[in-house]
């Protein structure tokens, strides 16, 4: 069957797999360059996630943020250096991505290997507040409703790696602020490690445990956030980390450029 | 006719009571056709033409009901479908089997789209002559004939369909785990479906086409052999039947393209406001 290799799948992926339980790391990535051209997109990257972390990735646009999450995701070769992620991993991605001649949940069963995938696809709708859309043509959907069902797809595959890139960007303000709180929820309810990719910084600090900002393809900040959850955009520590994280995507708190 | 169907949705209260009387787009759409049948009566009722040039349209309507009742339409009509379907019928499968082989496969691509695409530039009814010597004047050249008409619009929008599936929901079918094989069932063919269907209606317009021609050259059965008939007999009103049979019949393929639509693609957005959902 390799005469539908090339329309289906992506290059030659050098990215390693594994299932093995108890390990330091849900990723470990060493040396990771990518170039495009003779433009380096990733330079020399070394980076660790551990099990059950919510890491945000922060950066610019071009910074090549995107491109280490598609790495991780398996969507992009990894040419030079190492890349180790856990086999059980999902993406979702800035479109909800749903199939539309399939139902919402049969998308969400769509690729699931386990014998009930109906009733645990159902399960998993119920869970992001779409049980009654279950049948639903994804068209019909909200941008929101379409987002839930697109991260219900990805929570049935009980992913120790989940890669959210830029998930919330599409979506109206309020609504964006929903789908953050359930994304907070479901996160602490099953303990996946998490790399969401965003240009929000509010989202980070709300959202993560660990910071990282990607500046030409290399990690220029790596900070940990112990605030308590949930985190409120008034207090003293949100507002500090604000500023630090703004100095290092090289923008005031006014919007002007440094 | 999309602002009539968000009319209906948008009242679907009204809307049963609305569909128990003749809906008003129907008026809308008949408005022309009647207009057109008036003109043709006042020009050829008070016979300013003789009748073996311009019949009227109620001597057309008798000689249509002679057809019938005397049994020659519907022997000629069947063997002009059972036409139609054998050569649609190979010429689809044909035309599906290379679309997909070619659009799924960079070798097939290569192997086949070349060929495809120079053979598709000679027009398909400049090779009777050769179907007359190879097949003789049976249904075998006409069958071909028919295929060859309806393979090259099927092969060109399902190939297109299936090139332009979209590159982000293979994407994601990948990170779900999806074999190649799932990939193709799952995301590749239902995407190309709409193309599809594209392609459907204009075989089946090149069909009827097809078939014209066919059976005008030789042929001693078929709606065409009555019109080739009738032309030696000066019976223009028959020309005229021939000629309504055709557009019915066109007509008809068409409405039954789109209720496969209807069930195909009943996913679209457009369908479900249709539907009243």
């Amino acid at each position: 069957m390799n005469m539908l290799t090339e329309v289906t799948a992506a290059p030659e992926i050098n990215v390693t797999e594994t299932s093995e339980a108890g390990q330091n790391f849900a990723v470990e990535v060493r040396g990771l360059t990518r170039e495009f051209g003779t433009n380096s997109v990733l330079r020399n990257l070394d980076l660790q996630l551990r099990p059950g972390e919510f890491t945000v990735l922060l950066g610019r646009s071009g910074s090549g943020k995107s491109t280490l999450l598609r790495t991780l995701a398996g969507l992009d070769p990894a040419p030079e250096g190492t890349v180790t992620v856990p086999s059980a991993r999902a993406v979702v991605f800035q479109e909800p991505r749903l199939l539309p001649w399939k139902r919402v949940w049969q998308n969400v069963a769509l690729g699931l290997r386990v014998p009930n995938a109906r009733k645990r696809a159902e399960e998993a709708l119920e869970e992001v507040g779409l049980g009654h859309r279950l049948n639903a043509w994804p068209l019909t959907l909200s941008g929101g409703e379409a987002q839930r069902a697109s991260l219900a797809r990805a929570l049935v595959r009980a992913p120790k790696l989940l890669l959210l890139d830029e998930p919330f960007a599409a979506l109206d303000a309020l609504t964006r602020l929903r789908m953050q709180a359930l994304v907070a929820t479901l996160w602490q309810t099953y303990q996946p490690a998490v790399l969401l990719v965003t240009h929000d910084v509010d989202e980070a600090i709300l959202l993560g445990d660990r910071l990282l900002v990607l500046e030409n393809g290399a990690i220029s900040l790596d900070v940990e956030i112990s605030h308590p959850r949930p985190r409120r955009h008034a207090s003293p520590g949100f507002i500090s980390m604000r500023a630090t994280l703004l100095d290092a995507l090289g923008v005031h708190e006014d919007g002007s450029a440094i | 006719m999309s602002v009539s169907l968000t009319s209906l949705s948008a009242s679907p209260k009204h809307a049963p009571a609305r569909r128990r009387i003749i809906p008003a787009t129907l008026l809308r759409r008949l408005m022309v056709p009647a207009a057109i049948v008036a003109l043709w009566y006042g020009v050829t009722a008070h016979g300013y033409f003789d009748a073996q040039t311009m019949p009227t349209p109620y001597a057309v309507a008798v000689s249509f009901w002679q057809l019938i009742v005397t049994g020659q339409l519907w022997p000629n009509l069947l063997i002009s479908l059972q036409r139609v379907a054998l050569g649609l019928l190979f010429g689809g499968a044909i035309g599906v089997i290379l679309a997909l082989a070619a659009s799924l496969s960079r070798f097939g691509e290569d192997a086949i789209d070349a060929t495809v695409q120079m053979a598709r530039t000679l027009p398909h009814l400049a090779l009777i002559p050769l179907m007359i010597l190879w097949f003789g004047i049976g249904e075998t050249p006409k069958i071909v004939l028919i295929a060859l008409g309806s393979l090259f619009p099927i092969y060109l929008n399902l190939f297109s369909a299936v090139r332009g599936a979209d590159r982000k929901l293979i994407e994601a079918a990948s990170t779900l785990g999806l074999s190649h094989a799932e990939t193709v069932f799952h995301v590749i063919l239902p995407a190309a479906v709409p193309g599809f269907l594209v392609g459907l209606r204009q075989a089946l317009g090149a069909s009827w086409i097809s078939l014209v021609v066919a059976e005008q050259i030789n042929a001693s059965s078929g709606i065409g052999y009555l019109v080739m008939n009738a032309r030696d007999f000066l019976r223009t009103d028959i020309i005229f039947d021939g000629l309504l049979v055709y557009a019915l019949l066109g007509l008809a393929t068409d409405q039954a393209v789109r209720l496969l639509e209807r069930y195909l693609l009943a996913w679209r957005p457009s369908m479900i406001t249709a539907k009243g959902i």
